[in-house]
């Protein structure tokens, strides 16, 4: 029996390429970019391997050859395919959930710490050769251990990220629509309401999902309820965040450092932020270890198989 | 009529100003610490009974001898006394104090944040973000390496290694530690000891150097030493730069037997070897393992608090030797 054949619209991981190239007649692309053919390039495929960034809206999907049975996306989010239009022409959609959430929070650990610690503007006199040695007040930081955490949105990596920073005996409070089970607070403090949460929150980890409902969450009214001096990392959603309202509490000290890992308008970021010392930025890195991008790779294909196989697999979006 | 204080180093207002209130004192103007030349000076002049420095001073057995008798007890403001020649202060007999115990939270965080940012290359991808980002960055490309889960060996398993541990089993990673004796089991918290360093070297996905510099730990990380690592491992030193050899990490980096290390300890401060600089693969900071705020009030405040003891006639609180 022939292979089934698989297109794969991005270069993927060399491992996850060879998997694939081993279990299926695969079509891979050698691109970085979200290329413009992918109808044409679909013709006769039975299953899709997509990124974020291919558009699978209602009206590609219809586009779609009828060869097509199965479209797997190589993340999480599935917002850039239409799942009812999909489900419509019994084409069904699989993601990888669950396996990033290690790696999105140890991205924001560092980025709490980084920011905390002025890491980056260390690292930048140290590397101009200008460092005279040391100074009372010399790139003094925030301490981040004994302080209180404040986790905006307690899902999986919420909960991963109050894991690593109860090592550093920080208190953790969270914010969130309904308070968990006991046995997933581990003895975290639920807070129903922002009033009583922001004024705690010495460090506050934004982790909620984007959506329009927290469109923004954190703008000027809500960072004044910070308290001075604050640390702010977000490594869940630019959308999240007023641009303009963090960037005029980083420049006033109301907000001491930042650590943002996604921005709204990706990747053209509003450019005030690079004119900024006290902030430490990434290119949307969260899940960037070779370990999760394998497992990534590995739970979208096996997936895919399942579906072919007329299996039902976990990570089914529908 | 206060004690009379030489304040060797520049630190925070609110140190300054305790040592003020409390001692009649000389204090350092700037731009640098004094120099060795310039607190013998100022001890002689001041005919001080007391003198609070920290590791820019060479306190050299010949430093030692030239200063005046009125002095009685040195006070470092650092952990670490690889600076001092300890059998010649003893000889002399002056006290001499550090501060062990306030900065080791501040340390342990620092030495994380180094591991975590070497691992996922953090400062890589902030100088990509200041470059202005405009290329698509592929799903396999610059990739970083997990923590949560590996195993990490610590070097030297005293008050910073332990809290260092303590964050570590944050990320669930399993911890094997190296040290000339094994700590007692409450200490140990599970820590694997190794007895030989070389022999915990194959199981160290990253390694922790928080050992005291000094000859007998000069070059301990050597090339041998990064040959017995596993392949793309990552260093991480928050101790003292004496300990590597610099030319072996450099190897080690540029070789791609090391992912990456995180440094903030080197052989020459601030001088250090600029070929450093132009690797992509090192997080660099400078000397900053204790700079918070708190922490650098409460190493001058206990600097601060062992001298007063001496010079009341009480015992030091943190004495590098007992009688």
């Amino acid at each position: 029996m022939p292979k089934p054949i698989l297109f794969v619209t991005r270069r993927l991981p060399a491992s996850i390429e060879a998997l694939a190239v081993q279990d299926y007649d695969a079509r891979l692309t050698p691109s970085d970019v979200a290329i413009d053919d992918l109808i044409a390039r679909a013709e006769g495929a039975d299953a899709i391997l997509c990124c974020p960034g291919d558009v699978l809206d209602a009206k590609a999907i219809a586009a779609l050859p009828a060869s097509v049975k199965v479209i797997g996306t190589f993340s999480v989010g599935y917002d850039h395919v239409d799942v009812a239009a999909a489900k419509a022409r019994g084409i069904k959609v699989c993601n990888t959930p669950d396996v990033l959430s290690v790696a999105t929070a140890e991205c924001a650990m560092l980025l709490i710490m980084g920011a905390a610690r002025r890491a980056g503007e260390g690292e930048r006199l140290v590397r101009s050769g200008k460092w005279q040695g040391w100074a009372p007040t010399q790139l003094l930081g925030t301490q981040v251990s004994d302080r209180r955490l404040g986790i905006f949105g307690m899902g999986r990596i919420g909960r991963e990220i109050a894991r690593m920073a109860r090592g550093f005996n920080m208190e953790i409070h969270y914010r969130d629509m309904a308070r968990l089970p006991v046995e997933l607070e581990h003895g975290a403090i639920f807070h129903d309401n922002d009033d009583s949460f922001l004024p705690l929150c010495q460090v506050l980890s934004l982790n909620a999902p984007g959506s329009e409902g927290t469109r923004h969450w954190l703008n000027a009214d809500r960072i004044a309820k910070l308290p001075p001096g604050a640390v702010v990392v977000n490594a869940a959603r630019g959308t999240l965040v007023d641009d303009d309202a963090l960037i005029a509490a980083l420049r006033s000290g109301q907000i001491a450092a930042a650590g943002l890992d996604v921005y709204n308008n990706e990747p053209h970021l509003n450019p005030d932020y690079l004119t900024l010392e006290n902030v430490m930025l990434l290119p949307h890195l969260g899940s960037a270890t070779t370990e999760t991008r394998d497992a990534m790779g590995r739970i979208v294909l096996s997936g895919i198989g399942a579906i072919l196989a007329g299996q039902t697999p976990t990570n089914l979006v529908a | 009529m206060k004690p009379r204080l030489v304040l060797a180093c520049l630190t925070t207002t609110d140190v300054v100003a305790r040592a003020r209130a409390a001692f009649d004192a000389v204090v350092a103007e700037g731009p640098g610490d004094m120099t060795v030349a310039e607190v013998t000076q100022a001890a002689t002049d001041h005919q001080a009974e007391a003198i609070l420095f920290t590791n820019t001073l060479p306190l050299s057995a010949a430093a030692i001898a030239g200063l005046p008798a009125s002095v009685r007890v040195g006070a470092t403001c650092s952990v670490g006394y690889d600076h001092i020649d300890v059998p010649a202060a003893r000889a002399c007999g002056i006290v001499v104090t550090n501060t062990p115990g306030v900065l080791d939270e501040c340390t342990a965080d620092h030495a994380m944040m180094l591991l975590l940012t070497a691992a996922r290359r953090g400062m890589a991808y902030d100088r990509i973000m200041r470059q202005g980002w405009r290329y698509r960055i592929g799903q396999g490309d610059l990739l970083g390496v997990r923590v949560t889960g590996k195993r990490v060996g610590i070097l030297g398993m005293g008050r910073i290694g332990r809290a260092f541990a303590q964050r570590a089993r944050g990320f669930d990673m399993k911890v094997l530690y190296h040290a000339r004796t094994r700590l007692p089991p409450e200490l140990e918290q599970g820590a694997e000891y190794f007895a030989d360093f070389h022999a915990m070297l194959p199981h160290c996905d990253f390694l922790s150097v928080h050992a005291p510099g000094g000859p007998a730990t000069d070059k301990m990380i050597d090339a041998r030493a990064f040959s017995l690592m596993p392949d793309g491992a990552v260093l991480v030193n928050v101790a003292r730069g004496s300990l590597v050899d610099e030319d072996a990490l450099l190897d080690a980096l540029t070789s791609g037997k090391l992912f990456a290390a995180g440094l903030d300890v080197f052989r020459d401060e601030p001088d250090y070897d600029l070929r450093f600089a132009a690797l992509d693969n090192v997080v660099l900071s400078p000397h900053v393992g204790s700079a918070s705020k708190e922490t650098r009030d409460a190493m001058g405040f206990r600097a601060l608090d062992n001298i007063a003891a001496v010079l009341a006639g009480r015992p030091a609180i943190d004495p590098l030797w007992r009688d």
